[in-house]
């Protein structure tokens, strides 16, 4: 136990070195790199993945995964303002939203605690799902604009600041140090954590676990929806097609290179932190250098790849431990 | 009135073929089939002319390309993994094709490798990192799906309008692109022939096992020493050729490379999978159900893009319909044994006739007495399961026991015992032939001859097929006892065809006649079944005129006679049809009559269960085995009849703590002998009278009577 929580704090240590490390780099040879407008843009163009990430670290830790947060994320939040558009008051679009975001994460608890299907395919499945409802049913565009709800506080949530601190840095660490709280300090919060470790162990000993799925996903949809009014606020529109991107595989880099193991029970949010503060300066970087967009994903997914590496050697699984059908 | 009902009701409709079914491994397939003919019905209503030939031989060349996909996303899953690289991969191969011929004129056949080995490179990539790195194949078969979905992407957008530019056109790619072969464009041919290969692959082939095993039970096949890693590693690498070689025919179908190729064929072809009944996890499924999945797929996103449906309806249905399929393929894999064991039983209707008297004092030749109280005990606490004793020319005792041995006990007093022989199985009936081999029936196992220097030879263990019978009926589960004719020919009982020797008490509650009598020749070394639908076919004993033998039918309470030659050879009849209780073993006796054991005894309660098959059912269903309603197994006893029929001696335990339960007897010098399949002791009993000289085998030589 101790030996393993030594571990963690390593590979902790090594991602904040290698941050600092890109940090100095590319303010060295960078020469907008380390301004202060760039700087918030970072801060705040990472806070959005930040909050995703602790979504998508809350359904790791469980011992699951969520590859719809993105998708629910989107079309919630895209619903909401087209809602407003049509002329619904904007606090009950959000109502709305925020209630097609938790059904979203209801429906996933319900197909991984109940109908007992793999987390990974559930959520995959269910992403496209709530895509192609959301967006043959319920929208006109692909593209959403906010403007029944423009300079409103409503805006003012993605776009405003307090103090010179952007909101959404603010929001990224109310919902990370709620985060934290829930899970240090709730029953439910160390239950998660039981049940990410051994589930088997964790219901004998008499831990919900069906519930306690169905409150993880419905948790991470929540903090989804969240990211969502956010993102959606600070550049006023919502483009539903980036269901369909690669920005949930950005998510997961993010979770596990902080170091939240991808078998469960292993992580918390401060390894949420250290994993985008360190994919920001990353991404933040390559822009500026004019890294293209593909090459980016290279090196993001050659960076991931090397995480899960690190991962499986840390977390080791082989023959004997392995479970069956744990894909 | 209502028993006529009743009795037509059961007679007529095959309950256990249900059951039978259910047990079946190809029963897997029937649920994509059903929803295939389903998909059929609702589009082909849908939309005209989607069924007509027209419709579906615009599909084929389509086809050919996933059909290839899908068999390398299904050998993937077979083995435990997933692989989400193929439509990056099937993108990649098409790029590279056009490159090299387009681009840079290169031969054919050297492209066509060139772009296979580009998808095997793929391939083992990803073999090696989930194989010997053990990474998790979903985030790490996806990260690849990027990193060569990236990489495709810059290379077109480098070489794109050089990659467009047609080139002259070679014979070959004329061929594969155009032509048909036998009404099929050439990708569908390759592409069944491939399936055609995979499946013998599969099914027939050590590494195709292999595969299924480590996708079964990753941890038992590494623990029984299978190349677990490799094995992996070698699926992926199968994998992207087989994805490689359908982007060599998309490249020459379509000669086009853009940025959308391939995208998302991943989900299309893990639903397709999915939806053929192939498990995610692996160990179960089959290029059959790849193929069922295929078609499913390829009708149904097809339609949806002639039904014009508005933006992210398609993605709306192909998501459902994955969810669905995963959801059915979660539930059925769970559900599939508890459906199995709750409607394998499926009792039938029949009525026994009059139990007979068996009072103490009556006139009934089977009156209770008290003859067996103090029979002599053998071996005591020392032996589990003598189902049939039998001595040999020396006076040795032999006799089975449950842990697979037959156990010889050494005359004259048989004090000292030793293990004969192993043969894995429970031994029950015995023969001694006349070369003094011992011929017995090993339950699961077959007919096995033991000879004197304790070598066994397997004599049988299958017989012919019958034709409408669902389960597989041509090998042995419970080869009882049997007897040898004149001529050499074996005739043995098979108890049940379907339930093994563990729940040989199960059969009762169906009572339907699932035994047969087979026969053995060694002149010839073939098998057959001589009759069939049999209410558990137990004793066989040649009878004295060396062309019939007298069989017991336990659940039937009846003995009949077969015969197996002479003028009423083929023909058979019930000699006795009401015993009181279950006959189990026949022998001769040294008066010319014949010893039967009676293993237990009838009650009125289960004689009515018999006449009441839902009753039997439903206590099946809702009550737990060990409270179920069996036949008296507890107390039975040894009656003699002649070959008339008629019951002319009868031994009775009355404590019925010696032999409970009396499977076999063996008359012997003056001794009779008594087994128990359930018993740990063979008893032995003076017969007053008896000729002290007589065997088993004098009798069968025509010495003695």
């Amino acid at each position: 136990m101790r030996s393993s929580a030594a571990f963690v704090f390593t590979q902790e240590r090594i991602v904040i070195v290698i941050t600092l490390a890109l940090f100095v780099l590319f303010s060295a040879t960078l020469s907008n790199f380390l301004t202060a407008g760039n700087i918030l843009a970072l801060i705040q163009n990472v806070s959005i993945l930040g909050i995703l990430g602790v979504a998508m670290a809350l359904a790791i830790i469980g011992r699951g995964i969520d590859l719809s947060v993105v998708a629910t994320m989107a079309v919630s939040v895209a619903w909401v303002l087209q809602l407003s558009n049509n002329g619904v008051p904007i606090d009950l679009a959000i109502l709305m939203g925020l209630g097609l975001a938790l059904s979203i994460g209801l429906a996933n608890g319900f197909l991984v605690a109940y109908i007992e299907i793999p987390a990974i395919f559930a959520t995959l499945a269910m992403g496209t799902v709530a895509y192609g409802f959301v967006r043959s049913l319920l929208l006109d565009d692909n593209l959403i604009y906010l403007k029944g709800a423009s300079d409103t506080w409503f805006e003012w949530i993605g776009s405003g600041q307090v103090l010179g601190v952007p909101n959404a840095v603010l929001l990224f660490g109310l919902v990370a140090l709620v985060a934290h709280v829930i899970l240090r300090i709730t029953v439910a919060g160390r239950f998660l954590y039981a049940m990410g470790d051994n589930p088997v162990a964790a219901r004998s000993t008499g831990v919900p676990i069906r519930p306690l799925i169905l409150l993880q996903y419905v948790t991470s949809a929540a903090i989804a929806f969240i990211a969502g009014v956010i993102a959606a606020t600070s550049v006023d529109s919502v483009e539903t097609r980036i269901a369909r991107s690669n920005l949930v595989y950005d998510i997961i880099l993010v979770v596990v290179i902080g170091g939240v193991g991808l078998s469960g029970g292993k992580g918390s949010i401060r390894n949420v932190i250290v994993g985008t503060l360190m994919i920001g300066v990353l991404v933040n970087g390559m822009t500026i250098m004019n890294v293209p967009y593909t090459l980016q994903n290279i090196i993001k997914s050659l960076i991931l790849l090397g995480a899960i590496i690190v991962d499986s050697i840390m977390n080791p699984r082989d023959e004997q431990t392995s479970q069956q059908g744990d894909i | 009135m209502r028993e006529t009902l009743t009795r037509l009701r059961y007679r007529l409709v095959p309950d256990h073929v249900l059951g039978e079914i259910l047990a079946k491994n190809w029963i897997d397939n029937a649920i994509p089939f059903v929803i295939l003919l389903l998909t059929l019905a609702v589009l082909g209503a849908l939309i005209p002319g989607l069924l007509t030939l027209g419709g579906l031989s615009g599909l084929a060349p389509q086809f050919g390309e996933w059909l290839l996909v899908v068999l390398a996303m299904t050998i993937v899953m077979l083995g435990g993994g997933i692989d989400l690289s193929v439509g990056s991969v099937f993108a990649l191969s098409n790029f590279v094709t056009l490159a090299l011929v387009n681009m840079l004129g290169w031969p054919i056949p050297l492209v066509m490798l060139i772009a296979l080995a580009c998808g095997a490179a793929v391939g083992l990539v990803n073999g090696v990192l989930v194989g010997y790195l053990r990474l998790r194949a979903f985030l790490t078969t996806l990260v690849t799906l990027i990193i060569v979905r990236s990489v495709v992407d810059m290379l077109i957008l480098a070489y794109a309008v050089k990659v467009a530019r047609p080139v002259t056109r070679s014979a070959i790619w004329d061929f594969i692109s155009f032509r048909h072969v036998l009404g099929m464009p050439v990708s569908l041919v390759v592409a069944l022939t491939v399936a055609i290969a995979g499946h013998v692959f599969l099914t027939r082939l050590r590494p195709g096992w292999q595969i299924l095993a480590v996708g079964g039970s990753r941890r038992s096949a590494y623990n029984a020493g299978l190349p677990v890693r490799r094995t992996v590693a070698m699926t992926y690498v199968v994998s992207g050729t087989l994805a490689a070689a359908a982007g060599i025919f998309y490249a020459s179908r379509l000669n086009a490379a853009g940025s959308d190729t391939g995208v998302g064929m991943e989900v299309l072809a893990l639903t397709a999978a999915v939806v053929g009944g192939n498990s995610l996890g692996g160990g179960r499924g089959s290029v059959f159900k790849a193929l069922l999945g295929t078609i499913i797929v390829l009708i149904v996103s097809n339609s949806l893009i002639r039904l014009s449906l508005p933006t992210g309806g398609s993605s709306l249905v192909l998501g459902l319909v994955l969810l669905a399929a995963v959801a059915i393929d979660v539930k059925w894999l769970k559900n599939r044994g508890k459906v199995l064991s709750r409607v394998y039983v499926s009792p039938t209707y029949m009525k026994l006739g009059r139990s007979p008297e068996t009072g103490e004092h009556s006139s009934s030749p089977y009156a209770v007495n008290d003859r067996l109280r103090d029979v002599e005990l053998i071996g005591l606490g020392e032996i589990d399961g003598p189902e049939d004793p039998i001595l040999d020319a020396e006076g040795n005792l032999y006799s089975g026991t449950r842990q697979g041995d037959i156990i010889r006990f050494l005359a004259p007093d048989y004090r000292r015992k030793e293990v004969f022989v192993h043969t894995g199985g429970h031994p029950l009936g015995m023969a001694f032939d006349r070369e003094g081999n011992l011929v017995t029936c090993v339950a699961g196992m077959g007919v096995y001859r033991i000879g004197p220097d304790r070598k066994a030879v397997k004599l049988s263990d299958q017989t012919n097929r019958s034709w409408f019978s669902v389960i597989d009926d041509s090998r042995m589960r419970l080869a009882d006892d049997l007897d040898i004719a004149p001529d050499g020919r074996i005739f043995f009982s098979e108890a049940t065809i379907r339930f093994d020797m563990s729940e040989w008490m199960v059969d009762a509650l169906e009572s339907r006649g699932n035994g047969r009598i087979i026969s053995f020749d060694p002149r010839s070394g073939s098998t057959r079944t001589v009759i069939s639908k049999l209410r558990f076919p137990n004793g066989i004993c040649m009878a004295r005129d060396g062309q019939s033998f007298f069989f017991a039918e336990t659940w039937g309470c009846s003995i009949s006679r077969y015969w197996f030659d002479g003028p009423k050879r083929g023909t058979h009849e019930v000699v006795i049809p009401d015993l009181p209780g279950y006959p189990d073993n026949i022998n001769r006796a040294s008066d010319g009559g014949y010893w039967l054991a009676l293993v237990g005894m009838r009650t009125p309660a289960f004689d009515m269960a018999l006449r009441k098959p839902g009753f039997r059912k439903r206590m099946v269903e809702r009550v737990a085995p060990d409270s179920w309603l069996f036949p008296n197994m507890n107390y039975g006893c040894v009656v003699k009849f002649d070959e008339t029929g008629r019951i002319t001696d009868c031994l009775w335990d009355r404590r019925g703590t010696n032999h409970p339960m009396i499977t076999s007897m063996r008359e012997d010098r003056g001794w009779l002998y008594l087994g128990g399949v359930s018993n740990n002791r063979i008893g032995r009993y003076r017969i007053p009278g008896a000729d002290p000289e007589w065997t088993a085998s004098a009798s069968y030589r025509g010495d003695k009577p």
